[in-house]
């Protein structure tokens, strides 16, 4: 005969039935990172997890901080050049060319035409790189592990072949100068970059039909980590993420530095503003790209690479400031800069990092969804630690 | 866009007892910078970014820049405008150098963008941000007492910085009482081997 249960009552597990006849929880915290893969580098985000939903998220970031912009002002104008290399590791040659940019917006230096066409090409090659670097981790992300980021490692060794030829370094290149750049492209340089635009349309098609209309991609990433547009503008958000939300915002179009007023290319906009409307984005700004790439090469003039007026020692700066932006790959990369009566080296330099400031609304983006979810939202943000921190 | 000067007397207008002023930057950059008292800066940048002419939704960047010569902290923000894709309108705002006066009217209520990079501003120039929802540093660690960023700042010259003092920075830690440095004990246990 079976005895009945005799336990006294405080010893037996009860589920206690909250409010409203649920079993009462509570919240969890839980710290992603700062040592977790799918956060790029070091970076951490305090999360209130209801279950497995967040409730709360707060970033937390400044573990690369080695204060570059003190760095910067206890130099000469030109040697913090290698050190923007080191902001966006993946993109040295776009730091580079905002860093110049706004240089020459303050020296008032005209770069000659040639040089303008070797930037844009390095500009948008940089583009291409990043943008299948950002497809190929937030593939990692979603939990396709190695594959599709071999893909895209595969076409960007390419590109960074090129980048060593041309500047003699894979990736802190340290090309750009003021007026110019440091060497100039030699027509076996421009055959491979030929090569590398030609045949990439072919790789885009190739990494589109394995992902684009893939069920686990859909699935995963359609109606997720939806950023609406007036919040986007609202947040600052630069770069691929606002295009994704509808903003019709590009900086190559407004302001048209360089030589961006003379090339025929689309602004792709996206009109959800989810994960994947940041992932097709980033596929069709490739397309942009290509096509941008195309008519530089096709169009590069002869002349001189860098401005002979410039003098590379001794440069001095009037005295004012300025600020002077591009379209990086990531966003508006800006530098703000100050030049006081001495003039030799910047009084103040501000860096304005695109993935730094696209993270302000990172804890919008993920409440209400998933913990497995933030790490797609993060990868789809597409950060570099090393621009976050400075 | 108008032409600085109408901007600014617009920007008076709208704002009675706004002290608006031209700052002008470098000639060849061409941004010249409207310099705003502290106590109507919140008013004359929600005008830049309410009014239609100028509509000026997107607060592309924010930053501190020290002037100790003059003692003044000025803070910085480059407005834009994604609707009518003009700008950039500067505003510049000073503070008094002194921690407990350097004070300036938060954006971040009519501008979300400005949140991270305000608080950066404070962490690296200790400007406090009045109406700020989360003012904490954000890119050195919450127990880090001053501003690395001012002009007046001083690395540490702190022997417990070093894994490992040696040489002028292990006497100083050698000096200091009830300290007693990981390299000093290494040392100490070598001199007693001999």
């Amino acid at each position: 005969m079976i005895q009945p249960l005799t336990e006294p009552a405080e010893n037996r597990y009860t589920l206690t039935p909250g409010p409203e006849g649920l079993i009462e929880t509570q919240t969890l915290e839980v710290s992603i990172g700062p040592q977790h893969p799918s956060t790029h580098g070091v970076f951490r985000m305090d999360c209130v997890l209801d279950g497995e939903t967040v409730v709360q998220l707060k970033p937390v970031m400044g573990y690369l901080h080695r204060n570059h912009e003190q760095l910067a002002e206890k130099m000469a104008w030109l040697g913090s050049m290698p050190y923007t290399d080191r902001l966006d590791y993946f993109n040295s040659m776009t730091n580079n060319w905002a860093y110049a940019l706004a240089v020459e917006k303050l020296a008032g230096i005209k770069v000659p035409e040639r040089a303008e066409y070797i930037r844009v090409i390095v500009a948008e090659l940089t583009r291409l790189l990043n943008h299948v670097c950002a497809i190929g981790f937030l593939l990692q992300d979603l939990g396709a592990w190695g594959t599709p980021l071999l893909y895209a490692f595969r076409e960007r060794e390419k590109i960074l072949d090129l980048f060593e030829a041309v500047s003699g370094s894979r990736m802190m290149c340290n090309y750009m100068r003021f007026g110019g750049v440091r060497v100039d492209l030699d027509d076996k340089m421009l055959t491979a970059a030929k090569e590398i635009t030609g045949r990439f349309p072919k790789f885009l098609d190739e990494f589109e039909k394995l992902l684009t209309n893939n069920e686990v991609l859909l699935a995963r990433c359609q109606r997720v980590g939806i950023l609406p547009k007036e919040l986007a503008i609202n947040a600052s958000i630069s770069g691929p993420m606002t295009r994704a939300s509808g903003v019709e915002y590009d900086i190559r179009k407004v302001d048209k530095y360089g030589l961006y007023g003379r090339f025929d290319f689309r602004i792709p906009l996206g009109d959800v503003g989810d994960v994947y409307d940041r992932y097709y984005i980033r596929v069709l700004e490739m397309r942009e790209s290509v096509k941008i790439l195309q008519q530089a090469l096709r169009d590069i003039p002869q002349g001189p690479h860098l401005a002979p007026e410039v003098k590379l020692r001794n440069f001095k700066v009037p005295t004012g400031d300025g600020y002077g932006r591009i379209e990086a790959p990531k966003g508006e990369l800006g530098f703000y800069l100050v030049s006081d009566e001495s003039g030799k080296q910047p009084y103040r330099y501000h860096v304005r990092p695109p993935s730094f400031i696209n993270l302000t609304i990172l804890e919008d983006m993920c409440l209400g969804h998933k913990v497995a979810d933030v790490i797609i939202i993060l990868g789809s943000v597409d950060i570099v630690l090393g621009e976050v921190d400075r | 866009m108008e032409a600085i000067e109408k901007i600014k007397e617009l920007a008076s207008q709208a704002v009675p007892g706004a002290k608006v002023e031209i700052v002008n930057s470098a000639p060849a950059a061409a941004q010249p910078a409207l310099l705003v008292d502290r106590e109507q800066v919140f008013a004359v940048a929600r005008f830049f970014k309410e009014d239609p002419r100028f509509a000026m939704d997107f607060c592309s960047c924010v930053t501190g820049v020290d002037y100790p010569k003059v003692d003044q902290v000025e803070v910085v923000y480059h407005l834009y405008s994604i609707a009518l894709k003009h700008g950039p309108i500067v505003l510049k705002v000073r503070a008094p150098r002194e921690l407990d006066q350097c004070r300036v009217p938060s954006l971040t209520p009519l501008w979300r963008g400005c949140e991270f990079q305000e608080r950066e501003a404070y962490d690296l120039y200790g400007v406090k941000f009045d109406g700020h929802p989360d003012l904490r540093r954000i890119l050195m660690w919450d127990e880090f007492k001053d501003h690395p960023m001012r002009k007046d700042y001083a690395p540490p010259m702190d022997y417990d910085w070093e894994p490992t003092p040696h040489d002028d920075t292990l006497q100083r830690a050698m000096a200091t009482e009830g300290v007693v440095p990981p390299t000093a004990i290494v040392e100490a246990e070598k001199a007693k081997k001999k």
